[in-house]
Formats: C-alpha cells, sequence, structure tokens
C-alpha cells in the first residue's frame, strides 16, 4: 500500500492499462508533447510514443468519432476532453453513434471519455460545469464519477476494459488535493455499483464526486448535534445502482440527494423520483435535493461559493428533515 | 487501369442488383409494406457500386444513406436488406433499426448514422487503428453533398490529411441536400476545392460511370494502402427521386432531370460494355434474369419471415451488461 493523489491514481490506471494492453491509445487536445492540460499523461508520450499518446487537432467531435471508428475495429480508445466542458462539441458522436451502436447493429463501442469537470478553481461558466446531467438521458452510454483516488484508479481501469462507452466524469478539484491508500496488484471497481462512504442510521445523504467529501463533513459536524449520517457514494451514475439507494432509504427512512450540478432534470432527480416511486412506504419526510442553483457557473469567488452546495447548506437541510 | 472483363460484369450486375433492389422497394413503399421511408439512391448507383467494388476483403467502409451496392459487394445479402426494410427478425439488424440504416462488422461495414457526415470521423477512426497496428488496411468513408457543410466533414479531413491516415473520403454530389440545391449549400464550384483546405489531393470524376469511380477509388486506395494518406473523390450524379419515396422533388427542374436521364448509370455501363465487345446483349439480359429472381426471392423471403419480439425491443443496449442493471 502507498499513499497517492486522485490525479495520480488516473495516471496509474492509465499507464498500467497501456502497458497491459496494446489496444489502449489516448488521443485529445495537449496530450502528447505536453502531457495534458492537466499534466495527467505527462511522460506517456515518451513512453508510448506519438502513435498512442496522440496529440489532435482541436476538434472533438472529429476525434471522438475517431475514437468510435477505432474502437469498432478493435482498439480500445481513451480520449480526454481538456475540460469537460468542451465534451458539447462531441455530443452527436457519443449520443448518436457511439451510445446507440451496439443497440442497432450489434458493435461493441469500447471507448472512455476522461471528463475533468466541476467548480470550485474559478474556472467561469466553460472550465468548471458538471457534465453528466447532458448524458443522463442517453441509454447506451455509461458514466461514472469517482470521489476517491482507490475509486479513480479502480473505475477507470475498468472502463477501460468494459465494452461500451463510458464516460469517466473526474473532478478537477480533487486531483491533488485527496489522497488514498493504493494496494500495489492489480484491481478494478466494477461499474455499476455505488459504496457506503460513511455508515449512518438516521439520515442518508446520496451523493457522488467531490460532495462526498462536502457531505462527510458535514456529517462530522451533525454527529456532534447527535444525528447519524449514512452517505452513499453513487460512483456509478448510469445506470444508477438502485439497490443500494433503496436499501440505505429502508435503513434510515430520510434522504437528501447532494449533488454539484444544477437542480432541474438532474442525476438527483431521478434518485429523488425513483424513492418516492419504489420506496414511499419507507419515507417520514420529503425527499430533499441540494444542488447547484439553474444558472451558469459564476466566477467570482463569492459568487462560486453561493453555486457549489456548502457544508452548512447540507447541515440546515438534515436537521429540516430530522423534525419529519 | 486494365479492368477483367469479368469485374466488368461484376460492377454490370451489383448496378442492376442496387437498382432492381431499390426500384421494388420503391414499389413496396407505395403499397404500404415498408415500415417508415424509403430512400433509394436512384441515379447515382455507379457511386457506390465503383468504390465498394474497388475495396480488399479486409478494408473498412463507413457509409452513408445512398450506399446500397457498397452493402450488397460486401456480402450483405439482399434477402437480409428487404427482411430490414420490412422490419423483420431475420434483417440485418434484427428489427432494431429499418431501411438503410444498416451496419455489419463481419462484413466491413460500419453503421450509417442519420447526422450526415458523422461517418466520415468514424471511418478515420478506423483508418487510424489500422495505423497505429501497422496493418495494410484502409478505410473509405462517404457523405453527400449535403453532409460536405457539417463540422465531422471537415474534422475528419483535417485530422486524417495531418497524420496521413489510410483512408478515402468520397463524396455522392447529387446536386441536391433534400430540396436545397447546391447553389445554395456553398459558394464553391466543385465541392472537390474542400479538399485543398487540407492539403489533401482529390478528384472529380463522371458520377455515372461506375468504371470511372472504380479506378479512381482503386488508385486512391493503393496510395492510402502505401502510405500515401488520404484523397478526397467527388463523385459528380443526379439523383432521379426524391429526397426519400415520399418526396416527388417538384423543386428540380425537370430539364435537369431530363438531362440526366440520358446519362443514367446503367445505360452508360451496357452502352459501354457492347461498344467494346466486352459482352452480347444476351449476357446482359441474363444477368437482369438472375437479379431479378434474386429480388423476387428476397422479397419473399422477406414477407415470410417472423416479426421480432416486441420484448426484443428491451434487449442488447450494452455490450457489457451491468449487473441488477433492469431490476426495477
Amino acid at each position: 500500500m502507498r499513499e497517492i493523489t486522485y490525479l495520480e491514481a488516473i495516471k496509474e490506471a492509465l499507464d498500467e492499462e497501456m502497458t497491459r494492453d496494446p489496444s489502449v491509445f489516448i488521443l485529445g487536445e495537449d496530450v502528447g508533447v505536453y502531457g495534458g492540460a492537466f499534466r495527467v499523461t505527462e511522460g506517456f508520450f515518451e513512453k508510448y510514443g506519438d502513435w498512442r499518446v496522440l496529440d489532435t487537432p482541436l476538434s472533438e467531435s472529429g476525434f471522438t468519432g475517431a475514437a468510435i471508428g477505432a474502437a469498432l475495429v478493435g482498439m480500445r480508445p481513451v480520449v480526454e476532453m481538456q475540460f469537460a466542458d468542451f465534451i458539447s462539441c462531441a455530443f452527436d458522436q457519443l449520443v448518436n453513434v457511439a451510445a446507440k451502436n451496439h443497440y442497432r447493429w450489434g458493435a461493441a463501442t469500447p471507448i472512455v471519455v476522461r471528463a475533468p469537470y466541476g467548480g470550485n478553481i474559478h474556472g467561469g461558466a466553460f472550465h468548471s460545469q458538471c457534465i453528466e446531467g447532458f448524458f443522463f438521458n442517453v441509454p447506451g452510454l455509461k458514466i461514472v464519477a469517482p470521489s476517491t483516488a482507490y475509486d479513480a484508479k479502480g473505475l477507470l481501469k475498468a472502463a477501460i476494459r468494459d465494452n461500451d462507452p463510458v464516460i469517466y466524469c473526474e473532478h478537477k478539484y480533487l486531483y491533488r488535493r485527496i489522497k488514498d491508500s493504493i494496494p500495489e496488484e492489480d484491481y478494478v471497481v466494477p461499474i455499476g455499483k455505488a459504496r457506503i462512504a460513511l455508515e449512518g442510521k438516521d439520515v442518508s445523504i446520496i451523493t457522488y464526486g467531490a460532495m462526498v467529501h462536502t457531505a462527510l463533513e458535514a456529517a462530522q459536524t451533525l454527529k456532534e448535534k447527535g444525528i447519524s449520517c449514512e452517505i452513499i457514494d453513487l460512483r456509478t451514475i448510469l445506470p444508477l445502482d438502485k439497490k443500494s439507494i433503496f436499501d440505505t432509504v429502508k435503513k434510515t427512512n430520510k434522504v437528501v440527494v447532494l449533488h454539484e450540478q444544477t437542480k432541474t432534470g438532474g442525476v438527483g432527480a431521478e434518485v429523488s423520483s425513483l424513492i418516492s416511486e419504489y420506496c414511499f412506504d419507507y419515507l417520514d419526510g420529503p425527499v430533499i435535493r441540494i444542488a447547484a442553483p439553474d444558472t451558469p457557473v459564476p466566477y467570482s469567488a463569492q459568487m462560486e461559493e453561493a453555486f457549489i452546495p456548502q457544508t452548512k447548506d447540507i447541515v440546515s437541510a438534515v436537521e429540516k428533515l430530522m423534525s419529519y | 487501369m486494365d479492368i477483367k472483363r469479368e469485374d466488368l460484369l461484376r460492377l454490370y450486375y451489383y448496378l442492376k442488383l442496387t437498382r432492381r433492389l431499390e426500384d421494388r422497394v420503391t414499389s413496396l413503399y407505395h403499397q404500404g409494406k415498408i415500415l417508415g421511408g424509403a430512400w433509394t439512391s436512384n441515379g447515382t448507383e455507379a457511386v457506390s457500386v465503383g468504390y465498394g467494388y474497388a475495396l480488399e476483403k479486409n478494408d473498412i467502409a463507413a457509409p452513408y444513406f445512398r450506399d446500397m451496392g457498397v452493402f450488397l459487394i460486401r456480402g450483405i445479402t439482399a434477402k437480409r436488406i428487404m427482411a430490414q426494410y420490412f422490419g423483420k427478425k431475420t434483417g440485418v439488424t434484427g428489427g432494431k433499426e429499418g431501411n438503410v440504416h444498416i451496419g455489419d462488422l463481419n462484413f466491413g461495414v460500419l453503421g450509417f448514422p442519420s447526422h450526415l457526415a458523422d461517418n466520415y470521423p468514424v471511418g478515420t477512426g478506423a483508418a487510424l487503428a489500422f495505423k497505429i497496428r501497422g496493418e495494410k488496411r484502409i478505410a473509405v468513408a462517404c457523405t453527400g453533398d449535403g453532409g460536405t457543410s457539417r463540422g465531422d466533414f471537415h474534422e475528419a479531413m483535417n485530422f486524417a490529411a495531418t497524420r496521413k491516415l489510410p483512408i478515402v473520403f468520397i463524396c455522392n454530389n447529387n446536386q441536391y441536400a433534400y430540396s436545397t440545391p447546391l447553389q445554395l449549400q456553398m459558394a464553391i464550384k466543385d465541392i472537390a476545392e474542400r479538399a485543398l483546405a487540407y492539403s489533401m489531393p482529390s478528384k472529380v470524376v463522371d458520377g455515372n460511370n461506375v468504371v470511372a469511380v472504380y479506378t479512381a477509388a482503386k488508385e486512391a486506395y493503393e496510395i492510402a494502402r502505401n502510405g500515401g494518406g488520404p484523397t478526397f473523390i467527388e463523385c459528380k450524379t443526379m439523383r432521379m427521386h426524391g429526397h426519400s419515396e415520399h418526396d416527388s422533388a417538384k423543386y428540380v427542374p425537370r430539364e435537369l432531370l431530363e438531362e440526366w436521364k440520358k446519362k443514367d448509370p446503367i445505360l452508360n455501363m451496357e452502352k459501354y460494355l457492347l461498344e467494346n465487345k466486352f459482352t452480347k446483349k444476351e449476357e446482359l439480359d441474363d444477368v437482369d434474369v438472375r437479379v431479378k429472381k434474386e429480388i423476387e426471392d428476397a422479397e419473399s423471403f422477406a414477407e415470410q419471415s417472423p416479426y421480432p419480439d416486441s420484448e426484443d425491443g428491451k434487449k442488447g443496449l450494452y455490450a457489457t451488461p451491468v449487473e441488477g442493471e433492469e431490476r426495477v
């Protein structure tokens, strides 16, 4: 075991998979000589050469489409979106080609699209977005969003080995801020399985990504007030691990759904609907959503702080829920 | 380039097969027997037959929707295609998809998405894979004149040229994007001019001359196969039917259709074969008899095939299913 950061975990997963399987290659903007905008692929160009670490023209639709074509004939491309926000330019290829290939004509499309997402870095409206909601309504895609270094590595390996298109949401804020003990040996974290980030009995907080850490902070404050929180880290957004969601609801009977993505039509809306549809009899109160307001991500620090859910928002939502 | 008599006759056979299959589909559409719409390549068959026939067995085609010749040449049978139109279980996609939305990796054909020029980047990716693996295979991607205005067209051309990938880009320039004529689509005279921007060699060929299309494609494929990078081939032709069979195409001047009718690709080829004494009228008639029979058989196969089970529509979303995914 050794401690590595979230970013190092992503890097290790890529490196190990590229060594293990010659069909794995990387393409995207500035991933080669420069080593990627966030330095995730630093040193890869020297190690694997310019045909396995390809600097592409600035054309997200073009290189995502090319990744799809390469995948159809036996490769396992990993596409790096420089910032997740730019994935909108590749929307058509992901939604109409990658997502539908297997259903329409039986062809597997094993691509991974790495999407550095999320705010709290003063990136403004085009470098801070949570993009999972854009793709959440697209059958055929898989979406994962690790919150720990351990999961970042294990889920990326699982995504690369998976035969379907996987959007891998890596939270930029976590890159160098969190560390985990990682085993030396090879491991994967299965797609489609949530985890219990904190066991508790009074109220459930269902979340993912950087918000898992905010929820953990809130749980500490709430513990001091005598409230025991259970935190579910979804890890996979699409398809949702419904069993884990229902299990925690049945255990605590009170639920907060938390995410950094904007509120309307977000992942939380679906989680909340599932709970009301299938666990109504177990609920003691309303399912409360804590999410970003329905605006673009603002730039200025004070406004961005107000945009991103904070510990205090969770504490007050849980206290309100405890009155039921 | 010398073409063997045998190959010329095969080209003729595929022209006829493509025309007769699509003509039959048109009739069946008007009889209400085809689900959804029917898009044909009527008048432009020499494009798909020419570039499709020039491929080697292990090459990959990323076609568009007026490419029936490619499907047939690659080995996707008229029976499976007709069943596809009927929405039957025996169709190429088992009823999941209809009409020309065909793809089958067993025959090196990538599925066609309706968003035109989407297959330009996808075909480019197949070529990229061949280049990475050092394989002597090539990819070919096709779109119509309309598709050349989309970003994906340009992004693929630029990427392929930058990396000298083994791909050939075909454009079926049939003069109209649905109802919009070329002069409202672009300011240039030849679509091939677009290739200049990518420093990509290009060629303009008579898209109603199957031998010309075949020859141009074959030459471009060999350049690509030997590391010379991509070529763009504009095939000038004319769509003789509407955008799809529901469309009477009244927006096309009748004189224009009359003019192109004289240049019909099948009549062209018959004339070429007879004048150069490659064959006799009787032999061509025999081809037609064979083709007719093949289409009749395809139709009765499609008619007699079972429909898919309605529950089949819920299956096959993922190649790697997720445990518990359909639990609720």
